[in-house]
């Protein structure tokens, strides 16, 4: 096995406020591996985001900013390349589907332009990135792509502009695709297509995807690997099978026991287990779960757990095994 | 669309209409006429019958709304009339006091446009560097101080200083000798481009950096587009509504500042005919010359709207 295409190590993310700063994301390491798909799930808030975010230094600063760790593209620091460099990586090898497609195009300009531009960039002639865009926007499942190239953001609905959003990314072939939360605003059979999209694409390209979601059911489709996200960290990471045959980290577990029966095919959003999120001002020592943990002991509110291996290429950052649950 | 002009056309008309009445309203209730004006105190020595034929000569003597649709009747049908003091057409007296005003106000337009955008740009760019501050600072001065305290100290610096009056041979047109004729408008341009440069650069800072922390912004540099794509066609195309509409307002003063301006550089434009027709009592050069203010009023405004329309696609007909 070749080395990640894209890794991230130890990444923190703060927030720079009146009263010193505050970390958001708080140590999380990533690896995706060329051609895999890699799922990124976890409560609203818990830094997903943020950190897709950083890795094209793309985070609203002030008031957020990268306090440390790193981003390897190849191996390579994207946290500490120039300008040029990160304009090339942009959209060109690491291109982004945002979370919000409704605010994230330029409302004054065709989102055809706005497609041959992200072409042009990286260096294709207006001729070809014109039929690029029209092809693209076929591939995503829009109809009458030269018409809607012609359009105008307002003129579009919230699943055609993600859509967009999509074939914008997937015009420059990139090396990785990340995706946040890309088929919210879509429906089922639309999902369906974008999903069948991009593993198509990716079988024929060896492109890598990180696939930000709340929806479980996705993740049982698309992906490959799970990383499961709480409060600024990773909590768990495991192929998908395992994943849901058996979950390693009680976050995890409540989330599979949150799903409607055995048929994970479902879509159904994450937040629907007891509790709410930790503030992040005071999460103070200890596991920032521990307050809706069934099997939550003493040294859980001393000291948060690392993330460790628990066999069969699953990680889980928690005190007790999964056999030590039971009691 | 076609609606959408037809009433466009209408309120403009209606508008005009309205400062018409105004200002002839105005213009009755300010003592004397031209019969007392053009004969100072000895206008009491006349006889009632003297009085009467000069009144008649000057066409002062009929009802007020007589005169007023008279008038109104002879300016549509494109006769603006024959001044009182130089019994010459007004449409003659006023051709070349317009151009000049014209010049004026276009050469000062594009300054204050060149000084607001530029220092806008670079201060929303890099805020709180160096360039940014000037821009400030420029901004503060050019709104704080108003235009006739600029243009004075200007004139004075330039001629107690240089003894450079450009204006002190008389004015000369752009076709008699360009080079001269720019001297001579450049510094009253530049006095009255402070203040619209500083309103527009502060407009153009403050929307470029609302522009800079939307969601699109992120897409673009997200995409890879080069600094100079992501700051014209991402942020000022965004910014561009406001200030657009910023120059509009500020074109509309600039209008009324040429007053005062063309009087402290002893420019001949509009605003100095204005002037002396006011002290003349000079009836029809004083409503022609506001009917053309007001006019240019009403036609830059369209000219924003037709701007917008072309800026921003969500303000086509919906
Ligand atoms: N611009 C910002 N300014 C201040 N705080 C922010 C900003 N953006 C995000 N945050 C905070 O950072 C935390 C993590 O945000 P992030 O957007 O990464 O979450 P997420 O996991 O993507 O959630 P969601 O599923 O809702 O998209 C949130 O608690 C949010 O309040
Ligand atoms: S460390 Fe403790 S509180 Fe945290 S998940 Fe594990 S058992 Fe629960
Ligand atoms: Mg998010």
């Amino acid at each position: 096995m070749s080395g990640p295409v894209l890794s991230i190590r130890g990444l923190r993310v703060g927030i720079r406020g009146r009263r010193g700063v505050e970390e958001i994301v708080r140590g999380v390491d990533l690896d995706v591996a060329s051609a895999e798909k890699v799922g990124v799930v976890g409560e609203s808030g818990s830094g997903k985001t943020l950190t897709m975010l950083s890795v094209l230094q793309l985070l609203p600063s002030p008031p957020l900013a990268v306090l440390g760790g790193r981003v390897l593209l190849d191996g390579e620091d994207l946290l500490t390349a120039d300008a040029r460099r990160l304009r090339e990586v942009r959209g060109g090898e690491v291109a982004m589907v945002y979370q919000d497609p409704m605010s994230s195009l330029n409302p004054l300009t065709r989102v055809g332009r706005q497609i041959v531009e992200a072409l042009r960039a990286h260096g294709t002639g207006d001729k070809v990135a014109r039929a690029r865009t029209r092809e693209v926007l076929g591939e995503v499942g829009l109809p009458h792509p030269d018409r809607i190239e012609r359009a105008f953001p307002h003129e579009l609905s919230g699943g055609m502009l993600q859509r967009v959003m999509i074939a914008m990314a997937l015009a420059t072939s990139p090396k990785v695709l990340v995706a946040d939360e890309p088929t919210t605003a879509l429906d089922v059979t639309i999902q369906q297509q974008i999903l069948e999209l991009v593993s198509r694409l990716q079988a024929s390209t060896s492109m890598s995807v990180v696939w930000v979601t709340h929806d479980l059911g996705v993740v049982a489709q698309l992906v490959d690997r799970v990383v499961v996200m709480y409060a600024g960290r990773v909590v768990e990471r495991a192929p998908t099978h395992r994943l849901f045959a058996a979950p390693t980290h009680p976050y995890t577990a409540a989330l599979l026991a949150s799903l409607p029966g055995p048929e994970i095919g479902h879509r159904r959003p994450l937040h629907q287990i007891g509790g709410t999120p930790p503030d992040p001002s005071r999460l103070g020592a200890g596991c920032p779960f521990r307050a809706r943990c069934p099997y939550a002991e003493q040294r859980c509110a001393e000291h948060e757990p690392e993330l460790e291996e628990r066999g069969a290429g699953s990680f889980a950052a928690c005190w007790k095994d999964p056999g030590a649950w039971a009691r | 669309m076609l609606l959408g002009i037809v009433r466009r056309m209408l309120s403009m008309a209606l508008t005009l209409f309205g400062v018409s009445v105004v200002i002839f309203v105005v213009l009755r209730l300010l003592p004397g006429n031209a019969v007392t004006a053009s004969l100072g105190v000895s206008a009491g020595l006349l006889t009632h019958a003297q009085l009467a034929a000069l009144n008649h000569f000057y066409g002062v003597g009929q009802p007020a709304i007589e005169q007023f649709f008279s008038w109104l009747g002879s300016t549509l049908s494109g006769n603006l009339g024959v001044s009182l003091a130089s019994r010459e057409p007004v449409s003659t007296l006023v051709g070349q006091p317009l151009l000049v005003t014209l010049e004026l106000a276009a050469v000062a337009m594009v300054l204050g446009v060149l000084i607001g955008v530029g220092f806008g740009m670079v201060g929303a760019i890099r805020p709180g560097r160096w360039p940014d501050d000037v821009g400030q600072g420029v901004s503060v001065v050019g709104l704080a101080i108003p235009s006739f305290v600029i243009g004075t100290g200007l004139v004075t610096f330039l001629s107690s200083t240089f003894h450079y009056f450009p204006s002190s041979q008389g004015y000369v047109s752009f076709l008699q000798d360009p080079w001269l004729n720019l001297q001579q408008i450049f510094f009253p341009a530049l006095t009255l481009s402070l203040g619209i440069g500083a309103a527009i650069m502060r407009t153009t800072r403050a929307a470029v950096l609302e522009v800079s922390g939307l969601n699109f912004t992120r897409t673009a540099r997200g995409k890879g587009v080069s600094t100079q794509a992501l700051v014209w066609r991402h942020l000022f195309l965004n910014a561009l509504v406001p200030i657009v509409t910023m120059s509009g307002i500020q074109l509309g003063y600039l209008l009324g500042g040429t007053v005062i301006v063309e009087q402290i550089f002893v420019l001949p434009g509009l605003g100095r005919l204005l002037v002396s027709s006011i002290n003349n009592r000079d009836f029809p050069v004083v409503q022609s010359v506001t009917l053309i203010f007001a006019t240019g009023f009403v036609v830059v405004n369209m000219l924003v709207d037709v701007l917008y329309t072309i800026i921003d696609p969500r303000t086509r007909s919906r």
